[in-house]
């Protein structure tokens, strides 16, 4: 809508949904049962990913409304209202401006005014905003990965449980579970197709991501926060913020999550201020409990061979499995056993918002991502510890580990527990002399 | 022989050689293929001459309307790039830190502000490899930014072809099918297409060139034009360097096919467009201005006309806005 009569009936409309909203009452588990004829959506985290599961959750063509949106920071904020709103109009927008809600306390009330909710801020948020979500009985979304250490990954276990509990249904973007060559390629192997898997290799080897330049007058709280994802209690590491969809993958295939890890890995190539802490690669191998060693690799290496795709050996043959629809089978002597189509296969950032709101608009509960997206989480930590410490780990030492990143006070005068030093470089982990958990 | 004599000669010789050195020198800096190496680097590329002249342009013979009615359509002089872009010299591009890296001397402050693509978050290179490939997936933003780059390396107006120039160079003269004659099984001498490419880029210039030097013409990756796509466009078009500025998004014009296209629904008149489904599975809000994460078959190949425009339009051509796309 781009016109300035729609603008003004926006507003009104607007209102009017305010009224209805503060008067209705919480879609409570026990009322939660029966077709629905509308849904109220907020979204926490208004960046480029939280906008686009606005677009996906509006592409499904049920009647949902967007009545709350919360972010850190206002022009994030506006950016994202704009582009939903000229794409699906003041009927689908009703977001007014006392729920446009600015600052890090925002999500409570935008929760609070919503049956569903998208979290999509950067993942050393997602703990407090999933706990929050599932205390107020809330229909979840919520992107990967789900937290950045230890203490994050045991929230969101416990606030699983309670999501199970009070029968929420709870979906994670880890799209590649609702892709299907993904899907069907590993219920084949699952099946028996190449036998018991002994093995496997994990990769994202890429040139890396975007950096976000320090601006004038912003505080550290505000610098990190913009480039956040060089800075672990907000990132995780790229072994965590990206490679964990492949190490999910090796969990999916294993059916379990891996006993002990080690690891080496460091900062090589991208070194600069801007590149805070994080390690520009990680190489970790991840032993399972039946003995089976998959072997994870992530690199940010600009100039030097990409590669991100999941290889698997079993003891009678082979698996490849790629983002790009591959899931393809052999046995040992390269003769092809499956192969799953790459035409036309649907979008999994929208079959993840189609199968969720179906399922949400019939009343029923289906879904329940978050316990295994807190493992998988986790098991990426578990190399990041292996890579920073440099020894080796156990999966219950490093769940149980005590280091918490997470800023004692969230405000934008408040200091994060990582500082640069007094030439400007943040100082970052060292092999043999860091303390991980 | 008198002093006289001798100085006249002598001075007839200077004038005689001063001639000639601007001759062979004009020559040379008019209109020769060149190898162009990017400051401060290894990389390099080649640059062919397309000599200007008259053609037709579409095919009246054509199953699909929109190559219809075939018209001429003169060009003015310009080189085209030997090759399409190899990931060699767009990933310099691509990273300003990876740039600095690798450059031999500091690269400069212009270049150093350019506007630099976001870095992708998928493997761009969809696993096919970069080691002597093209360069693909890429917008129009992202390919004519490129060229700006190249610009603010060397001084020299680089650009995409407009889809007139691209069909002049791709049948360098002939009138048939392919510059080869019309029988597309003949094509994988000449491309990597879809019945010889199992499903993948292959290096640049590993298969026979066209009358004109060009090489992977057909094939290997679809080529980016300047051009918006109108199917009605043959219809109304101008006769003189013919073009339709991109002012919508979609669809715009890609030539040539690539190493997913099959070679009957090959020809050197067969008409392109881009696709929003190429940004379907980009899962930012508004999507990539940089970037198609389903487009590995999308790639660039330059040109330079010989008579470069103001450095008014220059800068035009470089710093118009990218259209936001959701």
């Amino acid at each position: 809508m781009k016109n300035s009569n729609s603008r003004r009936d926006f507003i009104k409309t607007g209102a009017l949904v305010t009224g209805g909203v503060l008067a209705s009452p919480f879609v409570l588990p026990g009322a939660y049962a029966a077709p629905v004829n509308e849904l109220k959506l907020a979204v926490i985290g208004c960046g480029g990913r939280g906008t686009g599961a606005v677009f996906q959750a509006m592409e499904t063509g049920h009647p949902i409304k967007l009545v709350a949106m919360a972010d850190a920071f206002r022009d994030r904020l506006d950016n994202s209202h704009k582009l939903i709103l000229e794409k699906y109009g003041a009927d689908k927008v009703a977001v007014p401006e006392e729920m446009k809600l600015v600052g890090f306390e925002g999500y409570k009330e935008a929760i609070a005014a919503a049956d569903v909710v998208i979290l999509a801020t950067p993942p050393g948020f997602r703990p407090m905003h999933f706990e929050e979500a599932v205390k107020q009985g809330k229909q979840i979304f919520m992107e990967k990965p789900v937290a950045t250490d230890a203490a994050g990954i045991r929230r969101i276990l416990k606030a699983a449980e309670e999501a199970k509990a009070k029968k929420l249904n709870v979906v994670v973007g880890l799209q590649r579970h609702y892709q299907n060559n993904y899907r069907d390629t590993i219920a084949k192997i699952h099946d028996g197709a190449i036998g018991e898997i002994t093995g496997g290799q994990v990769y994202w080897n890429d040139g890396g991501v975007w950096v976000r330049e320090r601006q004038p007058g912003q505080t550290e709280m505000e610098y990190q926060m913009r480039n956040w994802y060089y800075f672990n209690w907000l990132c995780g590491d790229h072994i965590t913020e990206q490679h964990v969809h492949n190490i999910d993958v090796a969990n999916w295939v294993k059916k379990g999550y891996p006993v002990k890890a080690e690891g080496t890995g460091g900062r090589l190539v991208r070194t600069g201020k801007e590149n805070g802490e994080i390690f520009d690669h990680h190489v970790v191998s991840f032993t399972y409990e039946d003995g089976s060693v998959i072997h994870s690799e992530c690199r940010h290496f600009p100039g030097a061979a990409n590669r991100v795709d999941e290889t698997f050996q079993g003891t009678n043959g082979r698996a490849y499995l790629s983002a790009g629809n591959h899931g393809i089978l052999t046995d040992w002597k390269g003769k092809e056993l499956y192969n799953h189509s790459r035409d036309n296969q649907p979008n999994p950032y929208q079959q993840e918002h189609d199968e969720l709101w179906a399922t949400l608009f019939k009343g029923e509960y289906k879904f329940a991502d978050a316990e295994n997206a807190a493992k998988s989480t986790m098991t990426s930590i578990m190399g990041r510890y292996a890579t920073y410490s440099g020894k080796p780990l156990t999966w219950d030492e490093a769940l149980n580990g005590s280091v918490d990143l997470f800023p004692e006070k969230l405000a934008w005068d408040a200091m994060p527990k990582i500082l640069p030093g007094p030439d400007g470089y943040y100082p970052h982990a060292i092999p043999g002399k860091t303390k991980v958990i | 022989m008198s002093t006289f004599q001798r100085t006249f000669i002598f001075l007839g010789f200077l004038g005689f050689a001063g001639y000639l050195v601007s001759f062979i020198s004009n020559r040379d800096s008019l209109f020769e293929a060149y190898t162009q190496k990017i400051p401060g680097t290894q990389v390099t590329f080649e640059m062919t001459p397309i000599p200007e002249g008259e053609f037709l342009m579409g095919n009246d013979n054509s199953n699909n309307q929109d190559e219809k009615p075939a018209h001429k359509v003169k060009l003015d002089s310009f080189w085209m790039g030997t090759h399409e872009v190899t990931w060699e010299a767009f990933e310099l591009f691509l990273d300003k830190n990876y740039e600095l890296a690798i450059s031999e001397e500091p690269i400069g402050e212009i270049v150093d502000g350019l506007s630099r693509p976001s870095l992708p978050y998928l493997d761009m290179t969809f696993g096919m490899g970069k080691e002597g490939k093209p360069a693909v997936g890429m917008t129009q933003y992202g390919a004519i930014q490129y060229c700006h780059w190249l610009y603010l390396k060397t001084g020299i107006f680089y650009r995409l072809p407009t889809e007139a120039e691209w069909e002049y160079a791709a049948k360098a003269g002939s009138n048939s099918r392919f510059f080869f004659g019309d029988d597309p099984s003949k094509l994988i001498d000449y491309a990597w297409i879809k019945e010889n490419s199992k499903e993948s880029t292959q290096k640049i210039g590993t298969k026979k060139p066209n009358p004109w030097g060009l090489y992977d013409i057909y094939g290997n990756v679809l080529e980016w034009t300047y051009d918006l796509y109108d199917p009605e466009f043959y219809k109304k078009s101008n006769s003189l360097n013919p073009q339709n500025p991109p002012v919508r998004l979609y669809s715009r014009v890609v030539r040539g096919g690539s190493f997913a296209t099959a070679a009957d629904e090959l020809s050197a008149t067969k008409r392109f467009q881009t696709s929003p489904d190429w940004k379907r599975i980009d899962p930012q809000i508004p999507k990539s201005q940089w970037w198609f994460p389903e487009a590995p078959f999308l790639g660039i190949r330059i040109v330079r006309p010989l008579n470069p425009p103001s450095p008014e339009l220059i800068k035009n051509y470089y710093t118009a806005s990218p259209i936001t796309d959701y």
